[in-house]
This record gives C-alpha cells, sequence and structure tokens, in this order.
C-alpha cells in the first residue's frame, strides 16, 4: 500500500494513475458492503438488492477525486518551491503581490454582491441570507475600528447594536420618524453610549477591558428586558415601519395619498421588492462604512488607532492624545454598530432583548478575529462563513453549533493570524522610490 | 537652561521612587544619569513627561513649568522620548514608524524630516517598506531615535539605548549621539546602565541610588571618581 502515502516529491503522470487505482480499489473493497448491497423490504421479509452502477460511480468518483487530489498537492508543492526560490523578492513587493490578491477578491465580492439579487430575484431565502451576511459584515468592520485597529477588546459590541436598534424603534413607533431621519440621530446615540462606555475604561488594558466591556453589554440587555415602561421588556418592540424607497412604500395597497413601489413604477406587486431592497439598503450602507473606515486608516486619528494598538507608551511619548484616540475609536465602532441596528430594526419589524445577548458579540467579535484583525477584506470572508457555516449546517439539526465550533477551530488552526492576516500599510512608495505621503497623512 | 528638576518626587502607588531629585541640563548638553537597576531613572524619564506625575517639586522646561501639563502636551512642547526598549510600532512600516514621530508636529517640514532621519540612518531608507517588527534590534534602536527626530525636539530623552545590543551597535549608538549633540546642536538626556560609554560622551553626569542624586559631576570627574569607579565600572553594584 505504499502508493497511498504522501509522496516525498512531485508525481510522474503514471504514478498519479497507479496511486488513484489502488485508492479506488480500496474504495471498491470497502464500497460493496457499503453501497452495492442494500437491504430491502421484500414483501415482509429482508431481502438484499444489488447496487453495482451506483458502486461503480461512487468507485470512479474516488479515482477521480484521488488524481485531483494529487494533481492539487503537487501543484501546490511546485509553487511553494518556486516561492522559496523566489526568495529573493524584497517583503515589500510580496505584500504587494499580497495587496492584489486582496483586492481583486474585493471587487469580485462587490460584483458578485451587486449581481446577487438579480440572479436570485424570486428566491427569498437566498435574498434574506444575504442580507443578514452583510449587516455582519457591516457589524465586523465597526468592531473592527475598536477591536482590530485601535486593539481594544469588546466583548459587549453588541449593547451599540442594540442602542440602534431600539432608538430606530421607540423613535419610529412613538414619533413617528422615518427611517432616514431616525438613521443619523440613532448612531451619534448609539456613538454617545460608545463615549459613554469609553470614559470608565481608559485605564483598562486587555482582560479588565474585555470584562467591563462585557459587563456594558449585559447592562444594556439587562434594562431593556427590565424597563418595561421604555422599552416593552422581553416582550420586544414590534411593527416598526419598514424604510420606504424615497416615499414609496412596498405594500400591496398604497397609504392614503401615498403611492406604492410596484405601482409608481407600474410593475406588478411582489414581496421580493422590499427584500431586494432592503438586500441593496444594506449593501449601500455596509458600502459607505467601508469608504469611512478605509479613509480615517490613512488619516492620523487612523493610524493613531493603529499606533495605540502596538504601544500605548510611544504614543503617548509621540505626544499623541491617547484618551482622544480611545474615544474617537469607541465613539466610532459604536457608531456604525449602531447604523447597523437601525438596519435590523427596520428590516425585522420587531425586536426584542433576545436579539441583542452575549452570543451576538462573540460571534462579531469572532468575525473580526477570523478575518484578521484590521483587515476589511478579511470581515467580508469571515462574516460570509459564521453566516453560511449554521446554514448549510441546518442539515445536521443539534450537531450544528458543534459544526460551527469546529469550523472556527480549524480556521484558527490552519491561518492563526485570521483569515487575511496581511496589513495594507497606508503610505505608499512610488516609482521613484521616495515616499508619496498624501498631504494629510504628514499632518 | 533647557530643563531644571527642583526636589522632584514621584510615587508609583505606595513606592516613594524618586526622593527630592535636583537635575539641571543646559542648551546644547550632553547630560548622562548613571545608576544600578531599579535606582529610579526610569522614572525620572517618565516623572519628567508627567507619567506618573511629580508629587513634590517643580519640572521647568524651556522657561515654563511643565510639572502639572499633560503627557502628550509635553511632547509637544519639544520633548521626545526614546523609551525603554525601544517600543517601536512593530507591524506598522518603517515609514509608517517615522510617520507617528510627527503626530504633532507642522506637516511642511515631514518630507524634509524624513530625508534629514533618512541621510542619518541609510539602513532606514532601505527598509522603509519593511515592517518594524522584522528589523534587528539595533535597527530598531536607529528607528525609535528617527521617530523621535521627526518632531524637531529641544530636548531629546533616551532611556537606555545600547540595551540588549550587539557591541557593534552599542558603539554605533554612542557615535550616533555623539553626532546629534555636535552636528545637529541637539541637547541630550541620556540614561544608561552602560556608565563607562555614557560619561565618556556627556558633558556632564548624575549618580542615582534609590531614587537619590548621589553624586553630580562632569563627565571625565565621575569617571575618574573612586566612587563610580567601584559601583558601576569595575564590577559589583552598589
Amino acid at each position: 500500500m505504499s502508493a497511498v502515502v504522501f509522496a516525498r516529491h512531485a508525481m510522474t503522470p503514471a504514478e498519479r494513475l497507479r496511486d488513484a487505482g489502488w485508492v479506488a480499489f480500496v474504495g471498491l473493497i470497502l464500497g460493496i458492503p457499503l453501497v452495492g448491497l442494500t437491504t430491502v423490504d421484500v414483501g415482509g421479509r429482508l431481502g438484499v438488492e444489488t447496487r453495482f452502477g451506483l458502486l461503480a460511480a461512487a468507485v470512479a468518483a474516488v479515482f477521480a477525486g484521488r488524481l485531483l487530489l494529487r494533481w492539487a498537492i503537487d501543484q501546490a508543492r511546485n509553487r511553494k518551491q518556486e516561492r522559496d526560490r523566489a526568495s529573493t523578492a524584497t517583503a515589500a513587493d510580496r505584500a504587494h503581490g499580497a495587496q492584489r490578491v486582496v483586492n481583486v477578491l474585493g471587487w469580485v465580492a462587490l460584483g458578485a454582491s451587486i449581481a446577487l439579487p438579480i440572479v436570485f430575484s424570486d428566491n427569498r431565502y437566498v435574498v434574506d441570507t444575504a442580507t443578514t451576511v452583510l449587516i455582519y459584515v457591516m457589524l465586523g468592520w465597526g468592531l473592527n475600528v475598536v477591536v482590530g485597529l485601535a486593539g481594544l477588546l469588546d466583548l459587549g459590541y453588541v449593547a451599540f447594536y442594540a442602542v440602534g436598534a431600539y432608538s430606530y424603534a421607540l423613535l419610529s413607533t412613538q414619533f413617528g420618524w422615518s427611517f432616514w431621519e431616525a438613521l443619523p440621530v440613532s448612531g451619534a446615540l448609539a456613538a454617545s453610549f460608545g463615549i459613554l462606555l469609553g470614559y470608565p475604561i481608559l485605564r483598562l488594558r486587555g482582560d479588565y477591558l474585555a470584562i467591563v466591556t462585557l459587563g456594558f453589554g449585559e447592562i444594556i440587555r439587562i434594562i431593556l428586558v427590565n424597563w418595561t415602561e421604555f422599552s416593552n421588556g422581553p416582550n420586544g418592540i414590534s411593527s416598526i415601519p419598514r424604510p420606504s424607497f424615497f416615499g414609496l412604500d412596498f405594500t400591496r395597497s398604497a397609504p392614503e395619498g401615498g403611492q406604492t413601489f410596484a405601482g409608481f413604477f407600474g410593475l406588478e406587486f411582489s414581496p421580493m421588492h422590499r427584500l431586494i431592497f432592503l438586500y441593496y439598503l444594506i449593501l449601500v450602507l455596509a458600502l459607505l462604512t467601508h469608504a469611512f473606515v478605509s479613509r480615517l486608516r490613512k488619516l492620523p486619528v487612523g493610524r493613531a488607532w493603529e499606533a495605540l494598538r502596538e504601544d500605548e507608551i510611544a504614543c503617548q511619548a509621540m505626544g499623541m492624545n491617547t484618551t482622544n484616540i480611545k474615544l474617537s475609536a469607541f465613539a466610532i465602532g459604536a457608531m456604525l454598530g449602531g447604523f447597523a441596528g437601525v438596519f435590523f430594526a427596520a428590516r425585522q419589524g420587531f425586536i426584542s432583548p433576545e436579539s441583542f445577548t452575549f452570543t451576538e458579540s462573540a460571534i462579531i467579535l469572532a468575525i473580526v478575529v477570523l478575518g484578521g484583525m484590521g483587515s476589511q477584506m478579511g470581515v467580508v470572508l469571515a462574516a460570509t462563513l459564521l453566516v453560511l457555516i449554521p446554514e448549510f449546517g441546518r442539515n445536521f439539526a443539534e450537531y450544528r453549533m458543534l459544526l460551527f465550533g469546529l469550523a472556527m477551530v480549524l480556521i484558527m488552526v490552519w491561518r492563526p493570524g485570521g483569515l487575511l492576516s496581511h496589513r495594507e500599510p497606508t503610505v505608499h512608495l512610488n516609482a521613484s522610490g521616495k515616499t508619496a505621503a498624501t498631504k494629510e497623512a504628514a499632518r | 537652561m533647557m530643563l531644571k528638576m527642583e526636589g522632584v518626587h514621584a510615587h508609583y502607588g505606595h513606592i516613594h521612587a524618586l526622593r527630592g531629585i535636583d537635575v539641571e541640563v543646559q542648551v546644547g548638553e550632553i547630560v548622562t544619569l548613571i545608576g544600578a537597576n531599579g535606582a529610579g531613572k526610569s522614572t525620572l524619564m517618565m516623572s519628567l513627561f508627567g507619567n506618573p506625575k511629580a508629587s513634590a517639586g517643580r519640572i521647568v522646561f524651556d522657561g515654563e513649568d511643565i510639572t502639572r501639563v499633560h503627557t502628550h502636551e509635553i511632547a509637544r512642547r519639544g520633548i521626545a522620548l526614546v523609551p525603554e526598549g525601544r517600543r517601536i510600532f512593530p507591524r506598522m512600516t518603517v515609514i509608517e514608524n517615522l510617520q507617528m514621530g510627527t503626530a504633532h508636529a507642522d506637516p511642511a517640514n515631514y518630507a524634509a524630516d524624513t530625508a534629514r532621519v533618512f541621510a542619518m540612518f541609510p539602513i532606514l531608507q532601505e527598509r522603509q517598506a519593511q515592517r518594524a517588527g522584522t528589523l534587528s534590534g539595533g535597527e530598531q534602536q536607529m528607528l525609535a531615535i528617527g521617530r523621535a527626530l521627526m518632531s524637531r525636539p529641544k530636548l531629546l530623552l533616551l532611556d537606555e539605548p545600547s540595551l540588549g545590543l550587539a557591541p557593534i551597535y552599542i558603539r554605533k549608538i554612542f557615535q550616533i549621539v555623539r553626532e546629534l549633540n555636535r552636528d545637529h546642536g541637539m541637547t541630550i538626556l541620556l540614561v544608561e546602565q552602560n556608565a563607562n560609554q555614557a560619561l565618556r560622551v556627556a558633558d556632564r553626569g548624575y549618580v542615582l541610588q534609590h531614587g537619590e542624586i548621589t553624586l553630580a559631576g562632569t563627565g571625565a570627574e565621575l569617571l575618574a571618581s573612586p566612587e563610580v569607579r567601584a559601583a558601576y565600572l569595575e564590577g559589583g553594584h552598589a
């Protein structure tokens, strides 16, 4: 059976065929009882039936799969050797290559996310799940400011999500504010909660910081559960108005003096219109978040966040006001979480404290860590994975979360620094070798 | 007078780390502070920076009392610190590290300052796109010094710049200290355990013991002093 053992060197095609043959043979032996024979009910008695067609297909699949696997292993090995040989390339070159891959990946993801509701325009499940992914992407990008860039471990991020969601829910149901009016106000409210949390924990670091933020998240949730007059307690708030498309509602019949989206554009009413609108809405919000955070990263405040993550004492020695740096990170992270919360409330139409448990904080944090701290593209990959794995895992019923945990462990073993741990410098070298620092970069 | 500390006391919780320190630094001088581990050298540097703040006494920098000023404000008034253990930003590139040194400086000077630092440390120019954490210890120390110089400080504080470096880099660092002072007129306060080298480059020196200044004099005087020789230069600690 030596042929099945991992070869130390790349195999010739003949060797690969022989190897695949061996594996297929083993598959055949194992497959006869497992696949080739099956028991059937023959008039109350147990009979045996043969399924040699299926067996042949399985063995063929094993053969092809093994060939492909060996080929892929050899390809990977060749590439690695090539890389080792080309190790004379400078670190900057390699970093540049990695960045290009990430950029391409980003454009592909953007294209796919724009096309998705068009391709799946009548598949409610896909559009709904994709919307969930985007909410988590946005939350991940928000938390990335606090954890990934500024290096402040926040275990209670869901509190700001809740503040945003409840702000919109209350402003709209109690005062009749529209989505677009409530959005900035709720964001500002969440930001002020961020500062509120930031002040007492300015002097804390690491584990202690994590514990206090964890407590803060719980305080907000417990207040929402118990302060019934304010938040309607565990019953939550229902019939939250949905956002409209420039004043056009997504209802079957137009409200008094209003018009429906379908009516205005002369379309036949479909409940999918609203879902697709919500999808594009969160896509735009997420893209704005991305543009905002990427821009901040290149501004002095963003670099100060990163410097703070690296070394607080050195920051002080450079004349940086670490108080302001921390508070700005908390405030901006919280504001983005608040925006996501507003969208969440508007999409669900119903919110209750149930939606804002510690598990949510943990998942958002997992997205940032699995994605690679500080990596914007990493957050997208991790959010997609963490939403889709439990979805695919639905077939496994109660083993779903086990699968989820296993996947997270495997990712961390495979890539300890996160899926994309490459950090893009905020200053680039131009062709002449001089530094091309933007004007504000030098400020 | 660049810097004057008068009867400065400082505490870390219950620990009385500085007990009435008097130190003066004149414009254009290299002043060194030597002492054993735990004598309070780093505390002295940090309390200059207001972290911890002096619990008694007065610190005057460039004619202004900075005893109660916030740490980041002190840096903005023209004191730059090269902290003990270098404390560069490891995941950021060399050029980004240098930029962080200009956090409060005039952006108009950025290009000129970068060029000046690169002229002083050509290796940093070569490595400018590299992550600072991948530099060798000596290169990191140069980066830390370069970063401090980016803000055009009036007074440069160097906290144990030779700590943990190979002998060749130690020589180089002391050479840089001398050049900075001679060619660029930089006023330097140097804290060192390497008393021999430090006293050789210094105009004046102070010996710190258990949070108190026990000896003061010119570099040459201290080098010749029997107490210093016994305690710091010929083995054995006080």
